[in-house]
């Protein structure tokens, strides 16, 4: 059976239709090599995975699209299009010195959770300047002049445009090449992508070669987005996109090293062209496939080495020290139990919605705050396990006929599950590598939800998951929402206070040590992975009762990073640190919502500040202060 | 600005150094005069190579007052020490793998500022022949004792007036050590400062005359190398 779709599949595979795809895969190597190269050399010489790479590539996309019109009305010529290529990736090139001299600059130093937070603000203060100055609509660029036909090669036609882009890859791959082995500036970006501190060490002004690589690296993304446009048209939607595509190429080719990003490009680009082939629908997961593969055997990529041995540190200091709750705290979190249990009566109905809302994401928050507290697991990913949970108990109920109870059980067992699943690959890695693949794996999820359609629903989900009918009274699943989640946050607070936690902390001061004193770090790294997965998954599938449908936005990106923005605001040392958070976030929200359509700027803006001024969170910030006005009144 | 004869080239008063919240230097001081070669000994652990991260700001510190040539390094940028003409050859050398051994040397290449002929790679090549061989080749294919020659050979491009040596023989067969010590001496003739950070007492009694001693981060001894030597035979 198996032989025999396998022969009708090669079969199928007509030397033409082979030619057809290699030519497609090379095109859409060179468009992601270009891309990814531009991530990879910032985040050699920087140490910054910068994430609003996308969204350059996207402004690239839509300074091309601007320029392109009135250039070629001076002339419909090839050369004015290049003209319009360069223009569009020079712009771009500026405005990455700008977030150089502006922003990146204050946070070298900083953990590198912050530095992950802040390139995300700036990306949600993109999008919306994107969709303010060109609008929600995608904009259609012009073809190129003279390669807007198509070229027979063995039979095959072949759109001229894309022998352009083929060509385009190996070009700035020598020009790259060019700058980094021949220039005093390229040694330089290459020494200091080794030993930045032995460079300054030498007597190299490190500021002007970090605003040389932001300049570098945002020229290439906006060059990749320029690129694009005679194929697809410029949308608001695609940062975040080839954002996933860069992490991808960058962490299997090894981030920092050009050249494995032109390898791992050239494979991902023929993966998808043939993947297409065994899974129609998703290449998705052959990618994943192979980026799983690939990290097990080098963790740090086909040509990446590993990260030199300094004081990084992934947390802030204090963001990570969870105190120990103390006898004080406990009758304070007695009084906001009762205060929670009042609630409902003191409040209308929509208050109540909210409540249960909030509630949740503090559940999905706190187990958040777990990982990255105890573990040092900082997650771009945790709204996956929170959208498994809700799909879990949304399909639970819809496709299997189950009640609320069974599916509330499953719920969170999917979380775990699935955090079990992906976390044998992600608990290996740590920092930076680690981030990227939880972002990653979520994106993978993401895009199944999306495309599953017959299981999910699509971009529409599914409909009508309604509580059972004892708990279908609002109070009463305030109730039902209240205990489980205070349950919830109770039974990991009491795991970081167990043997089980001082480990895991010990694991993430120091791996080495962890392990030489016989702890096997990976295993504990991987049970705290499942039990937040299993916390998670519990909130999403309370979740899915309270709202009564489920959409892949659940699973998407903004989702993670709320939650990642709920803990910089409540700051996570203390019990009540992510349920301030979420108060406070979801709260603002609620409000900010139907006054503005820029909620994600206003985020963006507050998530960059914060990183700036209190990195402790808001909390944190504030029992500094506090400690400080009372000369440590309290012991830390 | 102007520079008296007799003003030291470095000096150091009261400096303490920090990793993270353990103090690891204190009260630190010592001077070191323009083309004097002064020995820093001291065990395992004793605050060598710390002395030398705090004073070209690799680590936290803080001073009463450090001066490099006439300039207020307290609280300087590691570059910008650097580029007052201060060199610093780690004890790890640090030389950057991925690039060739001329390129390397590229990396530490600064505008000469004194009145002494700037050093080029023809010159180094003439002292080190095994780097001029090598030029071309990836740094990280040379041996242990090349890539201390490159370490140093790197830090002479940007034409220093002083070094800051960090156990050069360290790990070292005798044969290299003695063509490392001969290095040495002849950036002393050419006036170049010479600060050596040493646990072989002999090896640093052949380059320098005074030496200072430390001690879990404090200076114990400060004088020449031969009463140094006398004591430590005595005890
Ligand atoms: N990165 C670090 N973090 C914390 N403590 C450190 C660090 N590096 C050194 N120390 C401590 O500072 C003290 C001085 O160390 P240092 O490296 O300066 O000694 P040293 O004299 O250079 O020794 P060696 O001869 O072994 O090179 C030691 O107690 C050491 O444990
Ligand atoms: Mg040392």
């Amino acid at each position: 059976m198996a032989r025999a779709i396998c022969w009708s599949v090669w079969s199928s595979m007509s030397f033409s239709f082979v030619i057809a795809q290699i030519l497609n895969g090379l095109a859409s190597a060179s468009s992601l090599f270009i891309v990814a190269s531009g991530l990879t050399i910032v985040f050699g010489v920087t140490r910054i995975v910068n994430f609003a790479h996308g969204s350059l590539y996207m402004l690239g996309a839509y300074f091309a699209v601007t320029l392109m019109t009135p250039l070629l009305d001076v002339s419909r010529s090839f050369p004015m299009f290049v003209l319009g290529l360069i223009c569009a990736a020079l712009l771009t090139g500026v405005l990455g010195i700008a977030l150089e001299v502006l922003l990146l600059r204050r946070v070298y130093k900083s953990p590198e959770l912050l530095q992950l937070l802040i390139t995300f603000g700036l990306v949600l203060v993109i999008q919306d300047l994107v969709i303010r100055i060109w609008g929600p609509l995608e904009i259609l660029g012009p073809r190129a002049p003279g390669l807007r036909g198509a070229v027979s090669i063995a039979g095959v036609q072949v759109p001229s445009y894309d022998l352009f882009l083929i060509a385009m890859g190996p070009l700035v791959f020598g020009l790259i090449w060019l700058v980094l082995a021949r220039t005093r500036f390229g040694i330089l970006v290459r020494a200091a992508t080794q030993d930045r501190e032995m460079v300054a060490a030498l007597g190299v002004n490190q500021s002007i070669l970090f605003t040389g690589a932001l300049f570098l690296g945002a020229a290439l993304a906006g060059l990749g987005g320029a690129l694009q446009i005679p194929r697809a048209a410029a949308s608001p939607q695609m940062d975040i996109a080839v954002l996933t595509d860069a992490f991808v190429v960058t962490v299997i080719g090894g981030m920092g090293s050009v050249p494995g990003a032109a390898l791992a490009a050239l494979i991902i680009g023929q993966l998808n062209a043939f993947g297409i082939v065994v899974f129609p629908k998703s290449t998705l997961v052959l990618v994943f496939l192979l980026m799983a593969a690939v990290l097990i055997v080098r963790p740090y990529g086909l040509l990446g080495r590993a990260e030199p041995l300094s004081l990084r540190v992934v947390t802030p200091e204090g963001f990570t020290a969870i105190a120990p709750t103390s006898a004080p705290t406990w009758r304070w979190c007695g009084v906001l139990i009762a205060a929670l249990t009042i609630l409902p009566w003191a409040v209308d109905a929509y208050a109540q919605k909210i409540a249960i809302e909030i509630l949740i994401f503090a559940l999905a928050a706190f187990a958040l705050a777990f990982l990255i507290g105890n573990g040092g697991l900082v997650s771009f990913g945790h709204a996956a396990y929170f959208g498994i949970g809700a799909y879990a108990a949304g399909l639970a109920v819809k496709k299997l006929g189950f009640g609320m109870e069974t599916a509330l059980l499953l719920a969170p067992l999917a979380g775990a599950g699935a955090a079990a699943l992906f976390g044998v690959f992600i608990v290996r890695l740590s920092g930076i590598y680690l981030a990227m693949l939880t972002l990653a794996v979520a994106q993978i999820v993401y895009a199944v939800a999306v495309q599953w359609v017959e299981l999910t629903g699509g971009d529409n989900g599914i409909v009508g998951v309604w509580p059972a009918r004892w708990a279908s009274s609002r109070i009463t699943y305030y109730y039902l929402t209240l205990v489980l989640c205070s349950a919830g946050i109770f039974l990991l607070h009491r795991v970081l206070h167990a043997p089980f936690g001082y480990a895991l902390r010990g694991a993430r001061d120091s791996a080495v040590r962890a392990d030489a004193i016989g702890l096997d770090v990976v295993k504990l790294r991987w049970l705290a992975f499942t039990l937040a997965g299993a916390a998670t998954g519990l909130a999403g599938g309370l979740y899915a009762f309270s709202k009564g449908s489920i959409d892949p936005t659940l699973l998407a990106i903004p989702q993670s990073v709320d939650f990642l923005a709920m803990l910089l605001m409540g700051g996570i040392q203390h019990i009540a640190g992510a349920l301030v958070g979420s108060t406070a976030l979801h709260t603002l929200k609620v409000i900010a919502l139907p006054l503005t359509d820029m909620w994600r700027m206003l985020l963006g803006v507050m998530i960059i500040a914060i990183v700036l001024l209190t990195p402790q969170g808001l909390v944190g910030g504030g029992l500094r202060l506090f400690r400080r006005s009372t000369r440590g009144g309290a012991s830390a | 600005m102007m520079e008296t004869g007799s003003e030291p080239l470095l000096e150091v008063h009261e400096l303490d150094a920090f990793y993270g919240p353990a103090q690891a230097l204190f009260n630190v001081s010592f001077k070191l005069a323009r083309g004097e070669a002064v020995a820093l000994v001291g065990r395992n652990g004793a605050g060598k190579t710390t002395t030398l991260k705090a004073i070209m700001g690799l680590i936290e510190r803080r001073s009463r007052m450090s001066r490099y040539a006439g300039t207020d390094i307290r609280t300087s940028p590691t570059h910008r020490i650097a580029r007052l003409g201060l060199g610093y050859v780690p004890e790890e050398r640090r030389i950057f793998t991925d690039l060739t051994v001329a390129e390397n040397l590229e990396v530490g290449r600064l505008p000469a500022r004194s009145h002494r002929p700037p050093w080029t790679t023809t010159r180094l090549y003439k002292i080190f022949p095994n780097l001029g061989e090598m030029a071309g080749r990836s740094a990280g294919s040379m041996s242990g004792g090349e890539q201390q020659m490159l370490s140093i050979a790197r830090t002479l491009m940007g034409n220093p007036d002083a070094v800051l040596l960090d156990e050069p023989s360290e790990g070292l067969a005798p044969l290299i050590v003695e063509q490392m010590a001969q290095a040495i001496v002849a950036m002393k003739n050419d006036g170049i400062a010479v600060l050596l950070s040493e646990q072989n007492l002999d090896f640093a009694a052949s380059i320098v005359d005074r030496a200072l001693s430390i001690e879990t981060g404090a200076i114990t001894f400060d004088g020449p190398i031969a009463d140094l030597m006398q004591t430590r035979r005595h005890t």
